[in-house]
Order: C-alpha cells, then structure tokens, then sequence
C-alpha cells in the first residue's frame, strides 16, 4: 500500500511547550485510522498540521506518492448554529475555485450527488439547524467529500452524540473506507469508536504506540497515554477499556489491576 | 405625492438624500460579515478609533480621508492580530485598542479648542452639510465594498462561518482578512461624515439583524440587509426633514423601528418570519 503522508521527527508549538513532539506518523492509502489521547494531547493538532493550517517547528511532513487531497471535519461543537446557511450552502462552501459568486451547473450537481451518497439530497434547501445530530454531522462530512478527498480528516467525529447517532457516524465512515478514502479521525471514546477501527495511534503530545486495537488497547500503553491506570477485558474478543478509577485509588491507595484478557 | 416631492427641491436635501441611501447600504452589506463573525463592537470600537486618526490626520496636515482609512486599517489589523492571544480575545483586543485611539484624538480637541468645531460632525454627523465630493466618495467605496462581496463572495462566506476549515482548505485566510479590514475601515471613514460615529456602529448592525430575523439563507440575508438599509437611509432622510430633527439619529431610528417591528413579528411566529420553504 502506498503512503500518502509521512510524518517524519515533527514538533508543533503554539508559541510555548510544544503541543507534539518528534512525532513520526505514516497514513497509507486507504488506511483507517483512530488517534486517541488525553484532552491537550496534540490530537487536533496533529489534524491541522497535516492541513497546514498548523506549520510544524521542527520535523517534516511529506506526501511521497505526490500532493494529496485532503477533506477535513471539524468538531461540531465549535460550528454556528444559528448562521444562515442551508445545508447545499454549506456544502458548496468547499467548492473554492471559482470567482463568481453563485455555483456553476457542475458545482451544484456534484454538490447533489455527494448529498444524495450521503442520504442527505432531500434535505439540501432545509438551514442546518434543523436537522438531528447525525445528519448534522453527515452535512460536514459531505463538504469535506466534496473535493473528492483521498484522506479523510475528523476531528472527534462522534464528540457529544447519542449512541444511535454514533453508529450512524461509523456506519458511514466504514462504507466511505470501504469505498477506497483513506480515514484518519480521533476520538476519546476508546470503546464505542476506537476499538472498532483496524489501526490505532495513542498519543500524548508523542506517540506512545502505533497498532491494532488488540495491540495498543493495554494497561501498560494507556497508562502512558492517560497517565492513570485503565482495566482492559475482552468482551466477545473485542478490547473494553474500564476507565473508572477504583475507589480505593480515589482514596489516595493505588492499586495494580491487570485484568487484561 | 407632492409632499414627497417637496423636499427634492433643495439641492442639499437631495445630496444629503442620495448619500445617506448609499451609506445605509453600504453599512448594512458590509456589516452582514461584521454581524455574523460576533464582531459587532468593532463598528463601534473602530469608528472611534477612526476619529483618533482623522483628529491626527488634520494636526499633522495629512489628507483626513487617506489618513482615517489608514489608521482605522492598521487598527483593525491590530485588532486581530491581539486578538489571536487567547489570554486576551477579540472584545477586549477592540477595547483596548480602539479606546486608545479615541482617547488620543479628544486629548489633541482638548489641546486645542479651535478643532472641536471641526469634528462635531465627525462625531455626530451631518448629512445635511455633505456636498457632491463626499456622495463620490461613499459611491467609490460602495462600489469597492460590492466588488469585494462579489469577487470574495465565496472565500468571505467559508471564513465567515469556518475559518478554521476554510485555511485547512486552501482558502488564504489572512489576505481575505486583510482586504475586509481595509474595507471596513473605508467604509468607517467614508459615513463618518454622513452618519457620525456614535451611529455608525447601528447602522452596521441593526440592518444586518433585521435581515437575519427574516431569513435563513445567507444570499437572502445579503440582500435583505442592503435593502433594509437603503430604506432606513432614504425613509430617515425624510423623517428628519418631516419632525425637523438631525439626519443621523433619525436614520437609526427607523432601522430601530424596523428591528422592533419585525422582533415582534418574528417571535409571533416562533423566531422567524418567512417560511421555511422559503430558504434557498
């Protein structure tokens, strides 16, 4: 399989410490990949230098097969609710080529199409504020597909969603991966996200390890990413991650629990 | 119909008429952006800090116009640039700057009280007084701001609602943001004169809020807020002349009334007035 980025050695700072550090990453090409970690651990960061809309430091990203198209989703906790846009607005936002302020037939049809891939065709003139979570989600994913992305970038795709919206989420995402994109995304939800994915990075402003959920999902490795000790069992040979702390931990007695299955 | 007429008969009304129609529209289109990015307060922060470089402008015997305009540019680029400090954000970056500004102009008035007669229309407006040079100059900058809107339309309207994704996807950012600026400060700097500044932050807003009672499409809101503003400038501009009042305060106060009148409407039928089929 051929790489499409290459992360080689890279630091990225905001001004201060930096926020990841000599990080040494490889996104192939139709590869789908979960990036987990602590809250400032460089997760988004990491999705934003690879957009370029954060320059690293120090280090290099390269693209080895050639310039890469790169669709982004960002979390939906941070969009405008209430601006006055109707979801076909919305997606051909990513439509940047052209000058004129109305789309082109060809604009507005692939815009159609990519709603239509996505279930979304009949909701395209509705604002979208009006939609459920799920479709609200999918609307983003339909803009970031609209340039017809060999990478997929989301950041906390499933961030603050019902579980049947989840599922929705990464139904979608599968298809989508299955359909040949390449899916880098990061979550905090190690059981319900994570441990369904074929490829996990966990990181803590560098990365601790690299792997299938089986390999990384372990005490030894989340205590490092977290820095507070996690059980793992096995349910139906899938990893659970437990990640309440016992409570005689809480009460400043740590304990060692190697339940791992 | 002759009592409308009337009016148009006096040679400043008629210029006072067309150049508070054109400042109302242009307010109200460039200040769809101003509404939309959360930055409400820079119009009135920047239309202050203006009067400092037009106060400055006039001391050091620069041209007002050019001057004001590069001093509101470099204070709005000021503004972003402070704001990007998380330890400080956008409205106390716009405080801090803009009353600065303000500050140093009133203490050069101060100074000198031979200025203060010079900028009493700077600070509350006399469209009553603009002669044909300053309906050019609102024209020129209306006609660079449409230009901007219409070449930009797509850039500004991404950066608008996502600047983050809009740099991931290629969008440059900080020259879109730049050229906004510079038209914002323009247009500060050409209805000062018309508006004054203590009202121009209302005629940026209030047309733009209207507008967005009314729609949920951003092309709609676009037009809305021009046409809303157009009207208020023209409508005032006869109010005034009507109830023997000043040009500027009537202008804000039919936009004021439009805004009462359609709030009320809108929350009669649950926050917004058109139907939903009648979104874009």
């Amino acid at each position: 399989m051929s790489d499409l980025i290459r992360l080689e050695n890279v630091t990225c700072s905001y001004g201060g410490e930096p926020v990841l550090s000599h990080v040494d990453l490889t996104v192939h090409a139709g590869a789908f990949v979960g990036v987990v970690g602590p809250s400032g651990s460089g997760k988004s960061t990491l999705l934003k230098a690879i957009t370029g809309s954060v320059k690293p430091v120090a280090g290099r990203i390269l693209r080895p097969g050639g310039p890469v198209t790169v669709g982004y989703v960002p979390q939906v906790e941070t969009v405008n609710w209430y601006f006055p846009v109707t979801v076909l607005e919305v997606v051909l936002m990513a439509a940047t080529g052209r000058r004129l302020p109305w789309p082109s037939i060809a604009e507005r049809r692939l815009a159609h199409d990519t709603l239509e891939r996505l279930g979304l065709d009949a909701y395209a003139s509705r604002h979208i504020r009006e939609l459920s979570g799920g479709q609200q989600q999918r609307v983003f994913i339909a803009r970031a597909l609209f340039a017809r992305p060999q990478l997929l970038l989301l950041d906390e795709p499933t961030s603050g969603v019902d579980v049947h919206t989840r599922h929705d989420v990464m139904h979608l995402l599968h298809d989508l991966h299955h359909d040949g994109l390449a899916i880098l995304l990061t979550t905090h939800d190690l059981n319900g996200v994570a441990a369904h994915l074929p490829e996990l990075v966990c990181l803590n402003r560098e990365v601790v390890a690299t792997g299938a959920p089986g390999d990384v999902l372990r005490p030894d490795v989340l205590e490092r990413t977290y820095g507070a000790p996690m059980e793992v069992l096995s349910h139906g040979g899938m990893p659970v991650v437990v990640e309440s702390v016992p409570p005689d931990e809480l009460h400043g007695k740590p304990g060692h629990h190697e339940h791992s299955a | 119909m002759s009592t409308l007429l009337e009016p148009l008969e006096l040679a400043f009304f008629r210029n006072g008429m067309i150049v508070a129609t054109l400042a109302g529209a242009l307010c109200a289109m460039v200040g769809v952006y101003v509404v939309l990015r959360g930055m409400s307060y820079i119009g009135h922060g920047l239309s202050h800090a203006i009067f400092g470089g037009a106060v400055i402008s006039f001391v050091a015997k620069v041209n007002f116009t050019i001057g004001a305009a590069a001093w509101g540019f470099l204070s709005a680029l000021a503004i972003n640039r402070v704001a990007r400090r998380r330890s400080i954000g956008a409205d106390a970056a716009i405080g801090v700057i803009t009353t600065a500004s303000f500050a140093i102009g009133i203490a050069i008035i101060s100074r000198a009280s031979s200025l203060r007669r010079n900028f009493d229309a700077a600070l509350f407006g006399n469209v009553l007084g603009v002669g044909p040079g300053d309906i050019v100059v609102v024209a020129a900058v209306l006609t660079v701001a449409t230009a901007m809107v219409f070449v930009l339309y797509r850039p500004l309207l991404f950066i608008t609602f996502d600047p983050e994704v809009a740099e991931a996807s290629g969008v440059r950012t900080g020259a879109v943001d730049a050229m906004f600026s510079l038209v914002l400060a323009a247009t500060i700097v050409a209805t000062m004169n018309v508006l004054g500044v203590l009202l121009i932050a209302a005629a940026l807003v209030i047309p733009p809020v209207v507008a967005r009672m009314l729609t949920n499409s951003f092309r709609r809101m676009l037009w809305l807020s021009i046409a809303i503003g157009a009207a208020g400038g023209l409508i005032g501009m006869y109010l005034s002349y009507f109830v023997d009042m000043a040009s500027g305060p009537a202008i804000v106060i039919v936009e004021s009334a439009a805004f009462v009148v359609v709030y009320a409407l809108s929350g009669m039928r649950g926050g917004r007035i058109l139907p939903a089929g009648a979104v874009d």
